[in-house]
């Protein structure tokens, strides 16, 4: 009897130690920015000490110009940086998965992956590097946004690649072979059958470049001129001059869009997921 | 077999017509191996064989996704070989089904419809006839995923046939539904082609399905056709080993030709003399071997007033399967003998015993003589 006491004890000490340890890696991670939201409402000049409530940072985020200006930019590259390495991914993926050999495929597959595995700091130090020995002899590019987008589409682009090449593989050939079959031309088995069967890893594959570029910092360092600088940028220059408390107002903005982009996903697939449901049952009623 | 289910095809000539075509790989790989056939039109044909004999390669050169090395592939007078699949009147019903996950049960249907440009009302009303004849009708809306596999089969049924091609190829068509299913398919397979009436290639590994189903059975091994023929004729007069080994249960009793006469010829074999009732070609003393099907056999407990084609033998395992019994005989020589008995009555004392000695005897047209 007792032993059993003794046993059943043990097994809830335990399920407390689990918990508390579940709990003390929720802290860690989430406890920083709870607090970051908490002291963007505080109207205390430093950022972590309470002062009362206000929104007067929100409303100097309006009419920071700097701040405004760079997530125009950031934007701006982030859907040019997602759209191209979806489309040049697709391209070469297709050429890597449909095309088992062909002259010079090692080399090229090779170079598709090195910006995954080579060091951002490395990269953007020889692109810098190659822009400035342009520059001296061509006159050409500025640095700018311009040469930030190449330099983010050659690492988005890679990442393109791994996503729509493995998706690309396991995709069933003989799918390809029966729209075909059916009378389907090359090039409409492509988007007929194809790309649909691609749209999930095009998507995912489009988020993640998006948000590669977003909130990238070494390359748009290396390849930034004056008049162009990117949200992180500029985030990341004022936070080296000490932290205020309207960065943590941004930050409070990018979480909340972040939040409801998710929330508003899972919405949506929810929801078409009860129509399906509505619509077999349907079926097999009618 | 059950093929009076469908009569046979009208003999019309060959609808189409392989011709010498051959299928190299390369690495000496050659899985065609100069195939020739003639298909007749409304014909189910069905290619037989072991795994890797060549069968789906054949096929697919059928419908265009291979370009034999060397050959013709000839239907209804027109030359295919330099047509691309989607040019070819031709649709195929993959062993996977590959029907397209993102579409819906009716747009898979019609897919191929609209490839052709059809107007919008035939298309609906074509894909809803398809869906009837599969039975189909209130799945529609249905992705594939949501289907069970013999629906799903359906669906790749329908989907083949909606642009009412000129051949119709089936790869395996049943190989992924489970036994039941399958017998209960084969018969709706064939009731819905003969409705069509389209003419048929099946390509299968399951005899009892090609028999089932096909007007006439190809065997093919190593990218070899073997024989060709009706299931009875296959069945009933193998060619060669190979074949009578392939297709059901068979006794192959090795032995050599002791007498041959016009109207007679005698084989001796380790175990008995077999008399066969017709000349073959062939010279005394040459190799053959007496082919014997299980079910031919009647075992006894005396032996019969005749010298030949009876064998003694102790009865070493029997199966009993409720409708028949199979016995293995372990005869005198040390052969085994497998003879299967029809269980008419129920308590018979004629059930044989393992360990009991008897005679097993055949009627001599029960006998195929086989020379290679
Ligand atoms: N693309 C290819 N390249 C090289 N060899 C091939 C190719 N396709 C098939 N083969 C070879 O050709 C032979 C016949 O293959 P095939 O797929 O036609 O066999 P099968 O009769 O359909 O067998 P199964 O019943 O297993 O499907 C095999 O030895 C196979 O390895
Ligand atoms: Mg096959």
């Amino acid at each position: 009897m007792s032993r059993l006491t003794t046993a059943g004890l043990m097994t809830r000490l335990s399920r407390l130690l689990s918990l508390a340890w579940l709990a003390g890696g929720y802290l860690f991670l989430y406890l920083p920015i709870a607090a970051l939201v908490l002291y963007s409402f505080s109207a205390s000049e430093l950022p972590n000490t309470w002062g009362g409530f206000t929104l007067k940072w929100y409303a100097a985020l309006g009419h920071d110009q700097e701040l405004l200006d760079g997530l125009a930019l950031s934007l701006k590259i982030a859907f040019a940086t997602a759209w191209g390495s979806v489309l040049i991914g697709t391209a070469a993926a297709w050429a890597l998965v449909k095309h088992p050999r062909f002259r010079g495929r090692t080399l090229f597959s090779g170079m598709v992956n090195a910006p995954l595995v080579m060091p951002e700091v490395i990269v953007g130090l020889s692109l810098l590097l190659m822009l400035v020995s342009m520059q001296r002899w061509l006159g050409f590019p500025e640095r700018g946004a311009l040469t930030i987008w190449l330099g983010h589409l050659l690492l988005g682009l890679a990442y393109a690649t791994v996503v729509l090449q493995a998706r690309l593989k396991g995709l069933n050939p003989q799918l390809e072979e029966a729209a075909m079959d059916l009378g389907a031309r090359p090039g409409e088995v492509f988007f007929l059958v194809t790309l649909p069967g691609l749209a999930p890893s095009l998507v995912s594959a489009w988020l993640l470049t998006f948000t590669i570029s977003l909130d990238d910092v070494v390359l748009s360092a290396f390849l930034s001129g004056p008049g162009s600088t990117t949200l992180p940028l500029a985030i990341f220059s004022r936070a080296r001059l000490g932290l205020s408390p309207d960065i943590n107002a941004v930050a409070t903005v990018i979480i909340s869009v972040v939040a409801s982009g998710v929330v508003l996903a899972s919405y949506l697939i929810a929801r078409r997921e009860r129509r399906l449901a509505a619509e077999i049952a349907a079926a097999q009623h009618a | 077999m059950r093929s009076n289910l469908h009569p046979y095809a009208q003999d019309n000539g060959a609808f189409l017509q392989i011709q010498n075509v051959v299928k190299d790989f390369g690495h000496g790989a050659v899985a065609v191996n100069h195939v020739s056939l003639d298909i007749r039109k409304g014909e189910i044909f069905a290619l037989l064989g072991s795994s890797g004999c060549g069968k789906t390669t054949l096929l697919r050169m059928l419908a265009g996704f291979e370009t034999p090395t060397s050959g013709h592939i000839v239907l209804n007078g027109q030359d295919l070989v330099s047509l691309p699949p989607y040019q070819r009147p031709i649709n195929m019903m993959f062993q996977s089904y590959a029907l397209f996950p993102h579409l819906s049960v009716w747009d898979n249907v019609a897919f191929g419809l609209r490839r052709d440009g059809l107007p919008r009302e035939e298309v609906a009303e074509r894909v809803d006839a398809m869906l009837r004849l599969v039975q189909l009708e209130r799945y529609g809306k249905r992705k594939p995923h949501q289907l069970s596999g013999g629906q799903q089969q359906r669906v790749a049924l329908a989907r083949s046939l909606a642009k009412r091609p000129q051949l119709l190829l089936l790869d395996e068509p049943l190989g992924a539904l489970d036994k039941k299913l399958r017998e209960a398919t084969q018969i709706e397979l064939v009731n819905i082609i003969a409705e069509v009436g389209v003419t048929c290639v099946m390509v299968t590994h399951d005899q009892e399905e090609a028999m089932t189903m096909a007007h006439r059975i190809a065997i093919m091994s190593e990218g070899h056709i073997l024989q060709v023929g009706a299931p009875h004729e296959v069945y009933e007069t193998p060619a060669t080993r190979f074949v009578a080994d392939f297709i059901g249960n068979v006794n192959l009793m090795d032995g050599v030709l002791a007498l041959d006469e016009p109207d007679h010829v005698l084989i001796r074999c380790m175990d008995c003399e077999h008399l066969v009732g017709h000349g073959i070609t062939g010279t005394e003393g040459m190799a053959v071997a007496v082919a014997v099907r299980p079910e031919k056999i009647s075992l006894s407990r005396q032996p019969l007033e005749t010298p030949y084609n009876q064998v003694h033998g102790v009865v070493r395992d029997l199966a009993y399967f409720g409708s028949y019994t199979v016995y293995h005989l372990q005869l005198n020589s040390g052969a085994v003998l497998k003879v299967s008995a029809t269980n008419a009555a129920r308590h018979s004392d004629a059930m044989l015993q393992a360990g009991e000695s008897v005679w097993a005897h055949w009627d001599e047209t029960a006998q195929v003589v086989l020379t290679q």
